[in-house]
Protein backbone atom coordinates (compact mmCIF):
# COMPACT_ATOMS: atom_id res chain seq x y z
CA UNK A 1 0.00 0.00 0.00
CA UNK A 2 0.97 3.75 -0.93
CA UNK A 3 1.86 5.84 2.36
CA UNK A 4 0.52 9.11 2.23
CA UNK A 5 4.20 11.26 3.02
CA UNK A 6 4.69 14.62 0.92
CA UNK A 7 7.71 14.20 -1.05
CA UNK A 8 11.08 16.36 -0.61
CA UNK A 9 9.11 19.33 -1.94
CA UNK A 10 6.63 19.00 0.45
CA UNK A 11 4.12 18.13 -2.41
CA UNK A 12 1.78 15.07 -2.43
CA UNK A 13 2.51 12.08 -4.15
CA UNK A 14 -0.15 12.65 -7.14
CA UNK A 15 -1.54 8.87 -6.75
CA UNK A 16 -2.27 9.56 -3.47
CA UNK A 17 -3.45 13.03 -3.22
CA UNK A 18 -5.85 13.76 -6.34
CA UNK A 19 -6.69 17.67 -5.94
CA UNK A 20 -3.53 18.83 -3.67
CA UNK A 21 -4.34 22.39 -4.62
CA UNK A 22 -7.71 22.48 -3.33
CA UNK A 23 -6.86 19.48 -0.45
CA UNK A 24 -4.01 21.00 1.12
CA UNK A 25 -5.64 24.93 0.78
CA UNK A 26 -4.49 26.86 3.54
CA UNK A 27 -7.66 27.21 5.86
CA UNK A 28 -7.79 31.27 5.70
CA UNK A 29 -8.07 30.69 1.59
CA UNK A 30 -10.86 28.05 2.27
CA UNK A 31 -12.31 30.15 4.51
CA UNK A 32 -12.54 32.92 1.96
CA UNK A 33 -13.40 30.39 -0.89
CA UNK A 34 -16.32 28.99 0.95
CA UNK A 35 -17.78 32.16 2.23
CA UNK A 36 -17.67 32.92 -1.87
CA UNK A 37 -20.14 30.18 -2.23
CA UNK A 38 -22.25 30.59 0.43
CA UNK A 39 -23.07 34.14 -0.42
CA UNK A 40 -23.52 33.29 -4.11
CA UNK A 41 -25.81 30.25 -2.92
CA UNK A 42 -28.08 32.17 -0.77
CA UNK A 43 -28.53 34.96 -3.23
CA UNK A 44 -29.12 32.37 -6.03
CA UNK A 45 -31.88 30.77 -3.38
CA UNK A 46 -33.29 34.13 -2.65
CA UNK A 47 -33.47 35.17 -6.05
CA UNK A 48 -34.63 31.86 -8.09
CA UNK A 49 -36.32 29.85 -5.24
CA UNK A 50 -40.00 30.59 -4.15
CA UNK A 51 -39.36 28.03 -1.35
CA UNK A 52 -36.21 29.20 -0.30
CA UNK A 53 -37.34 32.81 -0.08
CA UNK A 54 -40.26 31.68 1.72
CA UNK A 55 -37.96 30.04 3.91
CA UNK A 56 -35.73 33.08 4.59
CA UNK A 57 -38.27 35.49 4.70
CA UNK A 58 -40.29 33.74 7.78
CA UNK A 59 -36.78 33.01 9.22
CA UNK A 60 -35.97 36.97 8.94
CA UNK A 61 -32.98 36.35 6.66
CA UNK A 62 -31.69 38.56 3.69
CA UNK A 63 -29.36 37.55 1.06
CA UNK A 64 -27.17 40.93 2.61
CA UNK A 65 -27.31 39.53 6.28
CA UNK A 66 -24.60 37.10 5.41
CA UNK A 67 -21.04 38.59 5.85
CA UNK A 68 -19.28 35.85 7.55
CA UNK A 69 -18.81 31.91 7.59
CA UNK A 70 -20.85 32.21 11.01
CA UNK A 71 -23.70 33.99 10.10
CA UNK A 72 -24.78 30.86 7.97
CA UNK A 73 -25.97 30.10 11.01
CA UNK A 74 -28.98 32.90 10.88
CA UNK A 75 -30.21 30.70 7.99
CA UNK A 76 -33.61 28.35 8.70
CA UNK A 77 -33.26 24.78 8.23
CA UNK A 78 -33.79 21.99 6.26
CA UNK A 79 -35.41 18.68 7.41
CA UNK A 80 -35.87 15.03 5.87
CA UNK A 81 -39.50 15.79 5.91
CA UNK A 82 -38.76 18.95 3.93
CA UNK A 83 -37.24 16.11 0.68
CA UNK A 84 -40.22 13.58 2.00
CA UNK A 85 -43.48 15.76 2.22
CA UNK A 86 -42.49 18.66 -0.32
CA UNK A 87 -43.36 18.12 -4.38
CA UNK A 88 -39.97 17.93 -5.93
CA UNK A 89 -41.25 20.20 -8.72
CA UNK A 90 -40.63 23.44 -5.55
CA UNK A 91 -37.75 21.61 -4.73
CA UNK A 92 -35.89 21.93 -7.69
CA UNK A 93 -34.60 24.64 -8.99
CA UNK A 94 -33.69 23.41 -12.54
CA UNK A 95 -35.70 22.20 -15.48
CA UNK A 96 -35.38 18.72 -17.26
CA UNK A 97 -33.38 19.58 -19.67
CA UNK A 98 -30.28 20.19 -16.92
CA UNK A 99 -30.88 17.61 -15.57
CA UNK A 100 -29.16 14.30 -15.76
CA UNK A 101 -30.12 12.08 -13.40
CA UNK A 102 -32.30 11.09 -10.75
CA UNK A 103 -31.67 8.65 -7.33
CA UNK A 104 -34.38 7.53 -4.67
CA UNK A 105 -34.33 6.71 -1.03
CA UNK A 106 -37.02 4.56 1.25
CA UNK A 107 -39.35 7.07 1.99
CA UNK A 108 -41.35 6.65 5.29
CA UNK A 109 -44.66 6.00 3.89
CA UNK A 110 -43.79 4.36 0.89
CA UNK A 111 -42.84 6.80 -1.39
CA UNK A 112 -39.34 7.40 -1.64
CA UNK A 113 -37.51 10.76 -1.35
CA UNK A 114 -35.99 11.90 -4.79
CA UNK A 115 -32.66 13.64 -5.52
CA UNK A 116 -32.20 15.01 -9.09
CA UNK A 117 -28.78 15.87 -9.96
CA UNK A 118 -27.42 17.87 -12.76
CA UNK A 119 -24.05 17.59 -14.54
CA UNK A 120 -22.04 19.68 -12.24
CA UNK A 121 -23.66 17.62 -9.49
CA UNK A 122 -22.39 14.50 -10.49
CA UNK A 123 -19.29 16.01 -11.27
CA UNK A 124 -18.93 17.31 -7.94
CA UNK A 125 -19.97 14.35 -5.93
CA UNK A 126 -17.52 12.29 -8.34
CA UNK A 127 -14.78 14.76 -7.21
CA UNK A 128 -15.85 14.27 -4.02
CA UNK A 129 -15.66 10.36 -3.67
CA UNK A 130 -12.12 11.03 -6.03
CA UNK A 131 -10.13 13.14 -3.37
CA UNK A 132 -11.61 10.63 -0.54
CA UNK A 133 -10.79 7.15 -1.67
CA UNK A 134 -7.29 8.77 -3.24
CA UNK A 135 -6.56 9.13 -0.14
CA UNK A 136 -7.50 6.60 1.24
CA UNK A 137 -4.50 4.97 -0.79
CA UNK A 138 -6.32 3.89 -3.69
CA UNK A 139 -4.77 4.65 -7.01
CA UNK A 140 -4.61 3.32 -10.75
CA UNK A 141 -3.36 0.33 -9.91
CA UNK A 142 -6.05 -0.34 -8.15
CA UNK A 143 -8.72 -3.18 -8.45
CA UNK A 144 -11.77 -2.18 -6.71
CA UNK A 145 -15.08 -3.93 -6.18
CA UNK A 146 -17.74 -2.07 -5.50
CA UNK A 147 -20.24 -4.23 -3.56
CA UNK A 148 -23.13 -1.02 -2.66
CA UNK A 149 -26.15 -1.42 -4.77
CA UNK A 150 -26.23 -0.05 -7.62
CA UNK A 151 -29.55 1.66 -8.78
CA UNK A 152 -31.43 3.99 -7.11
CA UNK A 153 -29.42 4.17 -3.61
CA UNK A 154 -26.89 6.00 -4.10
CA UNK A 155 -23.73 4.19 -2.62
CA UNK A 156 -23.06 1.59 -6.14
CA UNK A 157 -23.17 4.54 -8.37
CA UNK A 158 -21.14 7.04 -6.52
CA UNK A 159 -18.26 4.70 -5.81
CA UNK A 160 -18.19 4.14 -9.39
CA UNK A 161 -18.06 7.22 -10.64
CA UNK A 162 -15.31 8.38 -8.22
CA UNK A 163 -13.29 5.15 -8.29
CA UNK A 164 -12.99 5.39 -12.07
CA UNK A 165 -12.33 9.42 -11.78
CA UNK A 166 -9.15 8.15 -10.50
CA UNK A 167 -8.67 5.86 -12.68
CA UNK A 168 -8.65 2.58 -10.77
CA UNK A 169 -10.33 -0.99 -12.44
CA UNK A 170 -14.35 -1.06 -10.91
CA UNK A 171 -15.54 -4.25 -10.59
CA UNK A 172 -19.27 -3.13 -10.16
CA UNK A 173 -20.79 -6.46 -8.35
CA UNK A 174 -23.37 -5.01 -6.40
CA UNK A 175 -24.21 -6.50 -3.92
CA UNK A 176 -25.39 -10.58 -3.44
CA UNK A 177 -24.15 -13.54 -4.34
CA UNK A 178 -21.15 -13.58 -1.67
CA UNK A 179 -19.38 -16.71 -3.56
CA UNK A 180 -19.45 -14.73 -6.40
CA UNK A 181 -17.98 -11.45 -5.17
CA UNK A 182 -14.94 -13.87 -2.96
CA UNK A 183 -14.31 -15.68 -6.70
CA UNK A 184 -14.18 -11.99 -8.47
CA UNK A 185 -11.83 -10.65 -5.69
CA UNK A 186 -9.64 -13.61 -6.24
CA UNK A 187 -10.36 -14.22 -10.04
CA UNK A 188 -9.43 -10.42 -10.73
CA UNK A 189 -6.89 -9.62 -7.76
CA UNK A 190 -8.92 -6.70 -6.32
CA UNK A 191 -7.50 -4.63 -4.14
CA UNK A 192 -10.07 -2.65 -2.64
CA UNK A 193 -13.92 -3.62 -2.06
CA UNK A 194 -16.42 -0.65 -1.66
CA UNK A 195 -18.65 -2.09 0.70
CA UNK A 196 -20.90 -1.69 4.63
CA UNK A 197 -18.80 -2.55 7.29
CA UNK A 198 -20.99 -5.54 8.08
CA UNK A 199 -21.35 -6.91 4.37
CA UNK A 200 -17.40 -7.04 4.25
CA UNK A 201 -17.38 -9.35 7.49
CA UNK A 202 -20.21 -11.29 6.11
CA UNK A 203 -17.69 -12.16 3.11
CA UNK A 204 -15.21 -13.15 5.76
CA UNK A 205 -17.26 -15.47 7.26
CA UNK A 206 -17.90 -16.95 3.75
CA UNK A 207 -14.52 -16.91 2.88
CA UNK A 208 -13.64 -19.42 5.71
CA UNK A 209 -16.50 -21.43 4.71
CA UNK A 210 -15.40 -21.82 1.40
CA UNK A 211 -11.72 -22.09 2.19
CA UNK A 212 -10.35 -18.90 1.15
CA UNK A 213 -7.70 -17.03 3.24
CA UNK A 214 -8.65 -13.60 2.61
CA UNK A 215 -5.53 -12.37 4.08
CA UNK A 216 -3.32 -15.31 2.28
CA UNK A 217 -4.98 -16.01 -0.62
CA UNK A 218 -6.25 -12.20 -2.04
CA UNK A 219 -4.92 -8.95 -3.13
CA UNK A 220 -7.66 -7.04 -0.84
CA UNK A 221 -5.81 -4.64 1.51
CA UNK A 222 -8.44 -1.62 1.32
CA UNK A 223 -12.30 -1.51 2.46
CA UNK A 224 -14.16 1.73 1.78
CA UNK A 225 -16.98 1.31 4.56
CA UNK A 226 -19.72 2.86 5.39
CA UNK A 227 -23.64 3.03 4.53
CA UNK A 228 -23.98 2.25 8.32
CA UNK A 229 -22.76 2.87 11.77
CA UNK A 230 -20.06 0.81 13.08
CA UNK A 231 -17.31 1.21 15.56
CA UNK A 232 -13.59 1.08 16.04
CA UNK A 233 -14.02 -2.13 17.79
CA UNK A 234 -15.26 -3.43 14.82
CA UNK A 235 -12.49 -2.45 12.51
CA UNK A 236 -9.79 -3.55 14.61
CA UNK A 237 -11.35 -6.65 14.69
CA UNK A 238 -11.69 -6.97 10.93
CA UNK A 239 -8.54 -5.50 9.96
CA UNK A 240 -6.65 -7.91 12.81
CA UNK A 241 -8.65 -10.98 10.94
CA UNK A 242 -8.89 -9.84 6.92
CA UNK A 243 -6.16 -7.85 6.89
CA UNK A 244 -8.26 -5.01 4.91
CA UNK A 245 -7.31 -1.51 5.91
CA UNK A 246 -10.75 -0.05 7.36
CA UNK A 247 -11.77 3.30 5.94
CA UNK A 248 -14.80 5.23 7.19
CA UNK A 249 -17.01 7.12 5.05
CA UNK A 250 -20.36 8.80 4.94
CA UNK A 251 -22.79 10.39 2.70
CA UNK A 252 -26.74 10.69 2.19
CA UNK A 253 -28.84 10.58 -0.81
CA UNK A 254 -30.08 14.08 0.11
CA UNK A 255 -26.40 14.97 -0.22
CA UNK A 256 -26.01 13.39 -2.99
CA UNK A 257 -24.77 9.87 -1.93
CA UNK A 258 -21.44 8.99 0.05
CA UNK A 259 -19.02 12.08 -0.25
CA UNK A 260 -16.31 11.47 2.47
CA UNK A 261 -13.88 9.24 3.76
CA UNK A 262 -11.08 9.15 5.91
CA UNK A 263 -7.30 9.11 4.50
CA UNK A 264 -4.74 6.54 5.12
CA UNK A 265 -4.46 8.75 8.48
CA UNK A 266 -7.68 6.74 9.53
CA UNK A 267 -8.70 10.02 11.95
CA UNK A 268 -11.73 11.38 10.45
CA UNK A 269 -13.23 11.80 7.32
CA UNK A 270 -12.40 14.63 4.86
CA UNK A 271 -15.26 16.93 4.43
CA UNK A 272 -14.24 18.92 1.96
CA UNK A 273 -14.80 22.85 2.50
CA UNK A 274 -15.00 23.88 -1.11
CA UNK A 275 -18.23 21.83 -1.92
CA UNK A 276 -19.78 21.64 2.22
CA UNK A 277 -20.07 23.80 4.82
CA UNK A 278 -20.61 21.33 8.10
CA UNK A 279 -21.92 22.39 11.48
CA UNK A 280 -22.42 20.73 14.44
CA UNK A 281 -25.43 21.79 16.76
CA UNK A 282 -27.18 21.24 20.20
CA UNK A 283 -30.25 19.20 18.43
CA UNK A 284 -32.43 20.38 21.27
CA UNK A 285 -31.28 24.20 21.52
CA UNK A 286 -29.85 24.34 18.07
CA UNK A 287 -26.86 26.26 19.20
CA UNK A 288 -24.16 25.74 17.42
CA UNK A 289 -20.89 23.37 19.20
CA UNK A 290 -17.09 24.26 18.87
CA UNK A 291 -14.54 21.42 17.76
CA UNK A 292 -15.08 17.87 19.20
CA UNK A 293 -18.22 18.78 21.03
CA UNK A 294 -20.74 15.87 20.11
CA UNK A 295 -24.02 17.15 18.60
CA UNK A 296 -26.02 16.85 15.44
CA UNK A 297 -24.88 17.35 11.83
CA UNK A 298 -26.08 19.99 9.65
CA UNK A 299 -24.66 20.27 6.23
CA UNK A 300 -24.49 22.82 3.33
CA UNK A 301 -23.79 21.91 0.30
CA UNK A 302 -22.22 25.17 -1.35
CA UNK A 303 -22.42 24.09 -5.04
CA UNK A 304 -25.31 21.90 -5.42
CA UNK A 305 -27.66 22.87 -8.05
CA UNK A 306 -30.86 20.61 -8.64
CA UNK A 307 -31.61 20.55 -5.25
CA UNK A 308 -29.96 23.12 -2.73
CA UNK A 309 -29.44 21.71 0.89
CA UNK A 310 -29.06 24.52 2.80
CA UNK A 311 -28.54 23.82 6.79
CA UNK A 312 -30.09 20.06 6.48
CA UNK A 313 -30.57 18.24 9.71
CA UNK A 314 -28.92 15.12 8.94
CA UNK A 315 -30.15 13.77 12.41
CA UNK A 316 -26.57 12.18 12.67
CA UNK A 317 -25.06 12.69 16.19
CA UNK A 318 -21.17 13.09 15.79
CA UNK A 319 -18.45 15.88 16.59
CA UNK A 320 -15.87 17.85 14.28
CA UNK A 321 -12.38 18.35 14.04
CA UNK A 322 -11.23 21.86 12.93
CA UNK A 323 -7.08 20.80 13.23
CA UNK A 324 -4.99 20.19 10.19
CA UNK A 325 -5.16 16.29 9.69
CA UNK A 326 -1.65 14.30 9.56
CA UNK A 327 -1.55 13.47 6.25
CA UNK A 328 -1.49 17.41 5.27
CA UNK A 329 -4.90 17.95 4.64
CA UNK A 330 -6.66 21.68 6.15
CA UNK A 331 -10.25 20.69 5.27
CA UNK A 332 -12.52 19.57 8.95
CA UNK A 333 -12.66 16.26 9.71
CA UNK A 334 -16.01 14.39 10.38
CA UNK A 335 -15.72 12.10 13.42
CA UNK A 336 -17.66 8.71 13.89
CA UNK A 337 -21.68 8.69 13.94
CA UNK A 338 -21.93 7.29 17.17
CA UNK A 339 -26.07 7.63 17.19
CA UNK A 340 -29.39 9.11 15.30
CA UNK A 341 -31.76 12.28 16.54
CA UNK A 342 -34.86 10.38 16.10
CA UNK A 343 -35.60 6.29 15.82
CA UNK A 344 -34.32 6.11 12.96
CA UNK A 345 -32.95 2.45 12.02
CA UNK A 346 -29.44 1.54 9.36
CA UNK A 347 -30.39 -1.66 8.69
CA UNK A 348 -27.57 -3.60 6.09
CA UNK A 349 -27.18 0.14 4.75
CA UNK A 350 -30.91 1.09 4.44
CA UNK A 351 -32.73 3.37 6.52
CA UNK A 352 -36.20 2.85 8.21
CA UNK A 353 -38.03 4.15 10.07
CA UNK A 354 -40.24 2.22 12.94
CA UNK A 355 -43.08 5.09 11.35
CA UNK A 356 -42.84 2.60 8.07
CA UNK A 357 -43.18 -0.69 9.51
CA UNK A 358 -46.19 0.88 11.14
CA UNK A 359 -47.34 2.07 7.91
CA UNK A 360 -47.34 -1.20 6.11
CA UNK A 361 -48.54 -3.05 8.99
CA UNK A 362 -52.26 -0.90 9.65
CA UNK A 363 -52.48 -0.81 6.29
CA UNK A 364 -53.88 -4.71 7.13
CA UNK A 365 -56.93 -4.53 8.73
CA UNK A 366 -56.49 -8.23 10.12
CA UNK A 367 -53.70 -7.00 12.57
CA UNK A 368 -53.76 -4.94 15.82
CA UNK A 369 -52.08 -2.03 16.65
CA UNK A 370 -49.18 -2.61 18.50
CA UNK A 371 -45.53 -4.14 16.84
CA UNK A 372 -42.29 -4.51 17.63
CA UNK A 373 -39.01 -4.17 15.28
CA UNK A 374 -35.91 -6.47 16.74
CA UNK A 375 -32.64 -5.83 15.14
CA UNK A 376 -30.44 -8.31 15.43
CA UNK A 377 -27.12 -9.20 14.00
CA UNK A 378 -27.22 -13.01 12.74
CA UNK A 379 -23.54 -13.72 11.78
CA UNK A 380 -22.55 -10.62 10.29
CA UNK A 381 -25.65 -9.22 9.02
CA UNK A 382 -28.15 -7.29 10.09
CA UNK A 383 -31.44 -9.16 10.77
CA UNK A 384 -34.85 -7.19 11.15
CA UNK A 385 -37.74 -9.18 12.53
CA UNK A 386 -41.35 -7.59 13.01
CA UNK A 387 -43.57 -8.92 15.83
CA UNK A 388 -47.39 -7.93 15.30
CA UNK A 389 -50.54 -8.49 17.15
CA UNK A 390 -53.23 -10.54 15.32
CA UNK A 391 -56.75 -9.00 15.90
CA UNK A 392 -58.88 -11.98 17.71
CA UNK A 393 -61.38 -12.09 15.24
CA UNK A 394 -59.16 -12.07 12.27
CA UNK A 395 -57.70 -15.63 13.93
CA UNK A 396 -59.08 -18.06 11.27
CA UNK A 397 -58.15 -22.01 11.76
CA UNK A 398 -56.34 -22.26 8.55
CA UNK A 399 -52.52 -22.70 8.93
CA UNK A 400 -52.08 -21.64 5.15
CA UNK A 401 -54.54 -18.37 4.76
CA UNK A 402 -52.62 -17.45 8.40
CA UNK A 403 -49.24 -17.94 6.02
CA UNK A 404 -50.56 -15.88 3.64
CA UNK A 405 -51.49 -13.12 5.62
CA UNK A 406 -47.66 -13.44 6.98
CA UNK A 407 -46.05 -13.78 3.66
CA UNK A 408 -48.29 -10.63 2.29
CA UNK A 409 -47.12 -8.54 4.93
CA UNK A 410 -43.44 -9.51 4.19
CA UNK A 411 -43.39 -8.73 0.79
CA UNK A 412 -45.42 -5.57 1.49
CA UNK A 413 -42.58 -4.61 3.37
CA UNK A 414 -39.94 -5.86 1.43
CA UNK A 415 -41.50 -3.51 -1.17
CA UNK A 416 -41.69 -0.27 0.98
CA UNK A 417 -38.51 -0.67 3.44
CA UNK A 418 -36.62 -1.94 0.04
CA UNK A 419 -35.20 -4.56 2.60
CA UNK A 420 -36.45 -7.72 3.65
CA UNK A 421 -37.55 -8.31 6.89
CA UNK A 422 -38.80 -11.78 8.66
CA UNK A 423 -43.20 -11.21 10.16
CA UNK A 424 -43.90 -12.56 13.18
CA UNK A 425 -47.98 -12.96 14.28
CA UNK A 426 -48.24 -12.65 17.90
CA UNK A 427 -51.24 -13.66 20.41
CA UNK A 428 -53.41 -10.11 20.94
CA UNK A 429 -52.19 -8.59 24.31
CA UNK A 430 -48.70 -9.95 24.45
CA UNK A 431 -46.72 -7.04 23.10
CA UNK A 432 -45.83 -4.52 25.69
CA UNK A 433 -48.07 -1.29 26.06
CA UNK A 434 -46.92 1.93 26.17
CA UNK A 435 -48.18 4.74 28.48
CA UNK A 436 -45.45 7.38 27.35
CA UNK A 437 -43.49 7.36 23.75
CA UNK A 438 -43.88 4.01 23.05
CA UNK A 439 -40.52 1.99 22.56
CA UNK A 440 -40.97 -0.47 19.39
CA UNK A 441 -37.42 -0.85 18.92
CA UNK A 442 -35.45 -3.28 20.23
CA UNK A 443 -31.82 -3.25 18.30
CA UNK A 444 -29.80 -6.46 19.90
CA UNK A 445 -26.76 -5.53 17.74
CA UNK A 446 -23.43 -4.88 19.44
CA UNK A 447 -21.32 -1.92 17.99
CA UNK B 1 -85.63 -33.67 7.09
CA UNK B 2 -81.70 -34.89 8.18
CA UNK B 3 -80.55 -32.41 11.15
CA UNK B 4 -77.29 -32.05 10.42
CA UNK B 5 -76.76 -29.84 13.08
CA UNK B 6 -76.56 -32.19 15.44
CA UNK B 7 -73.28 -33.48 13.71
CA UNK B 8 -71.56 -30.68 13.61
CA UNK B 9 -68.35 -31.04 16.45
CA UNK B 10 -67.51 -27.93 18.21
CA UNK B 11 -64.12 -27.82 18.22
CA UNK B 12 -62.08 -25.41 19.88
CA UNK B 13 -59.40 -23.63 18.18
CA UNK B 14 -56.76 -21.93 19.66
CA UNK B 15 -54.15 -19.50 18.46
CA UNK B 16 -50.90 -19.65 20.23
CA UNK B 17 -47.09 -18.32 20.35
CA UNK B 18 -44.67 -20.75 20.18
CA UNK B 19 -42.60 -20.59 22.78
CA UNK B 20 -42.46 -22.50 26.51
CA UNK B 21 -45.41 -22.96 28.68
CA UNK B 22 -47.88 -21.83 26.15
CA UNK B 23 -49.95 -25.02 25.98
CA UNK B 24 -49.66 -25.57 29.94
CA UNK B 25 -51.37 -22.38 29.94
CA UNK B 26 -53.62 -23.86 27.83
CA UNK B 27 -54.39 -27.47 29.73
CA UNK B 28 -53.94 -25.44 33.33
CA UNK B 29 -56.96 -23.36 32.41
CA UNK B 30 -58.88 -26.00 30.78
CA UNK B 31 -57.99 -28.41 34.38
CA UNK B 32 -59.05 -25.15 36.58
CA UNK B 33 -63.05 -25.41 34.46
CA UNK B 34 -62.23 -28.76 35.15
CA UNK B 35 -62.83 -29.61 31.37
CA UNK B 36 -62.02 -33.31 30.23
CA UNK B 37 -60.10 -32.95 26.76
CA UNK B 38 -60.92 -35.56 24.92
CA UNK B 39 -58.98 -35.26 21.27
CA UNK B 40 -55.97 -32.87 20.81
CA UNK B 41 -53.89 -31.92 18.07
CA UNK B 42 -51.43 -28.94 17.58
CA UNK B 43 -51.16 -27.42 14.10
CA UNK B 44 -47.31 -25.89 13.42
CA UNK B 45 -47.43 -22.52 11.70
CA UNK B 46 -44.01 -20.14 11.77
CA UNK B 47 -43.59 -19.04 15.07
CA UNK B 48 -47.13 -19.82 15.71
CA UNK B 49 -49.30 -22.85 16.33
CA UNK B 50 -53.33 -23.17 16.27
CA UNK B 51 -54.39 -25.65 19.01
CA UNK B 52 -57.29 -28.06 18.34
CA UNK B 53 -58.82 -29.52 20.90
CA UNK B 54 -62.42 -31.79 21.81
CA UNK B 55 -63.66 -31.25 25.06
CA UNK B 56 -66.39 -32.41 26.99
CA UNK B 57 -67.66 -28.76 27.83
CA UNK B 58 -66.59 -26.40 24.84
CA UNK B 59 -68.77 -23.82 25.93
CA UNK B 60 -67.19 -23.49 29.67
CA UNK B 61 -64.07 -24.22 27.58
CA UNK B 62 -64.31 -21.48 25.18
CA UNK B 63 -65.42 -19.10 28.39
CA UNK B 64 -62.75 -20.23 30.66
CA UNK B 65 -59.51 -19.59 27.56
CA UNK B 66 -61.06 -16.40 26.50
CA UNK B 67 -61.01 -14.96 30.14
CA UNK B 68 -57.40 -15.89 30.19
CA UNK B 69 -56.91 -13.73 27.39
CA UNK B 70 -56.43 -16.68 24.71
CA UNK B 71 -57.97 -16.25 20.90
CA UNK B 72 -60.02 -19.02 20.40
CA UNK B 73 -62.47 -20.28 17.60
CA UNK B 74 -65.55 -22.33 17.45
CA UNK B 75 -64.66 -24.93 14.47
CA UNK B 76 -67.03 -27.26 13.34
CA UNK B 77 -65.81 -30.30 12.44
CA UNK B 78 -67.45 -34.29 11.78
CA UNK B 79 -66.49 -37.39 13.81
CA UNK B 80 -66.38 -40.66 11.76
CA UNK B 81 -67.09 -43.96 13.48
CA UNK B 82 -64.22 -45.61 11.85
CA UNK B 83 -64.20 -49.46 12.05
CA UNK B 84 -60.73 -50.13 13.52
CA UNK B 85 -59.19 -52.40 11.18
CA UNK B 86 -56.47 -52.35 8.09
CA UNK B 87 -58.01 -50.34 5.21
CA UNK B 88 -60.64 -48.61 7.16
CA UNK B 89 -59.18 -44.49 6.31
CA UNK B 90 -59.04 -46.14 2.87
CA UNK B 91 -62.44 -46.76 2.25
CA UNK B 92 -63.46 -43.62 3.62
CA UNK B 93 -60.97 -41.29 1.71
CA UNK B 94 -61.95 -43.11 -1.49
CA UNK B 95 -65.61 -42.30 -0.83
CA UNK B 96 -64.41 -38.84 -0.20
CA UNK B 97 -62.45 -38.15 -3.20
CA UNK B 98 -65.22 -39.53 -5.36
CA UNK B 99 -67.47 -37.65 -4.33
CA UNK B 100 -64.80 -34.40 -4.59
CA UNK B 101 -64.42 -33.41 -1.44
CA UNK B 102 -61.49 -31.71 -0.12
CA UNK B 103 -60.19 -32.32 3.50
CA UNK B 104 -58.70 -29.02 5.07
CA UNK B 105 -57.66 -31.38 8.15
CA UNK B 106 -57.90 -34.59 9.87
CA UNK B 107 -56.81 -36.14 12.91
CA UNK B 108 -57.71 -39.13 14.58
CA UNK B 109 -57.89 -41.36 18.16
CA UNK B 110 -58.66 -44.46 19.26
CA UNK B 111 -61.84 -44.78 21.32
CA UNK B 112 -62.17 -48.67 22.05
CA UNK B 113 -64.83 -50.43 20.59
CA UNK B 114 -64.01 -48.21 17.44
CA UNK B 115 -61.80 -45.48 16.17
CA UNK B 116 -62.75 -42.09 15.59
CA UNK B 117 -61.41 -39.58 12.60
CA UNK B 118 -61.99 -35.56 12.77
CA UNK B 119 -62.60 -34.25 9.76
CA UNK B 120 -62.70 -30.65 9.01
CA UNK B 121 -63.67 -30.03 5.58
CA UNK B 122 -64.99 -26.68 3.24
CA UNK B 123 -68.40 -27.80 2.52
CA UNK B 124 -69.64 -29.20 5.83
CA UNK B 125 -73.32 -30.16 5.06
CA UNK B 126 -72.23 -32.01 1.69
CA UNK B 127 -69.41 -34.08 3.49
CA UNK B 128 -72.27 -34.78 6.25
CA UNK B 129 -74.59 -36.00 3.42
CA UNK B 130 -72.02 -37.92 1.55
CA UNK B 131 -70.37 -40.05 4.70
CA UNK B 132 -74.23 -40.94 6.15
CA UNK B 133 -75.18 -42.00 2.65
CA UNK B 134 -72.50 -44.33 2.52
CA UNK B 135 -73.61 -46.33 5.50
CA UNK B 136 -71.15 -44.96 7.60
CA UNK B 137 -71.49 -43.46 11.60
CA UNK B 138 -71.12 -39.91 12.38
CA UNK B 139 -71.01 -38.78 15.88
CA UNK B 140 -73.11 -36.26 17.32
CA UNK B 141 -72.57 -33.99 19.86
CA UNK B 142 -74.05 -35.46 22.52
CA UNK B 143 -70.68 -38.24 22.25
CA UNK B 144 -68.90 -35.70 23.80
CA UNK B 145 -70.53 -34.53 26.78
Amino acid sequence: MRLLVPNAQGEMDPMTCWNPKMEMMPKEELDRLQLKHLKALVHRLYDYSRFYRDRMEAAGVHPDHIWTLEDAAKLPYMVKRDLREIEPERLLMVSNRELVRYHASSGTTGRPTIAGYTQADVNNWTESVARGIASAGIGPDDVIQVAYTYGLFTGGLGLHYGAERIGATVVPASTGNSERQLDLIKRLNVTAIAATPSYLMHLGEVSEKMGINIKRDTKLRIGILGAEPWSDGMRDRMQDWLGVKGINIYGTSELSGPLWCECAEQNGMHVWGDLTLAEVIDPDTGENLGPGEKGELVITMLQKEAVPIVRYRTGDITTLETETCACGRTHLRLGRITGRVDDMLIIRGINVFPSQVEYVLMSNPELGNEFQIVVDRKGALDDMLVRVELKPESFIDNVAKLECLKDRIASRMRNTLMISAEVELVEPGTLPRFEGKAKRVIDKRKL
Amino acid sequence: MLDREKYHIKQLSIFSENRPGRLMDIAGSMKEAKVNILGFTIAEGSGYGVVRMLVDQPEKAHQMLTKEGHVVKFTDVLAVKMEDKPGGLYDLTLMLRDAGINIEYAYGYRNSPAAVLILRVEDIDRATDTILASGRELYDVSHFK
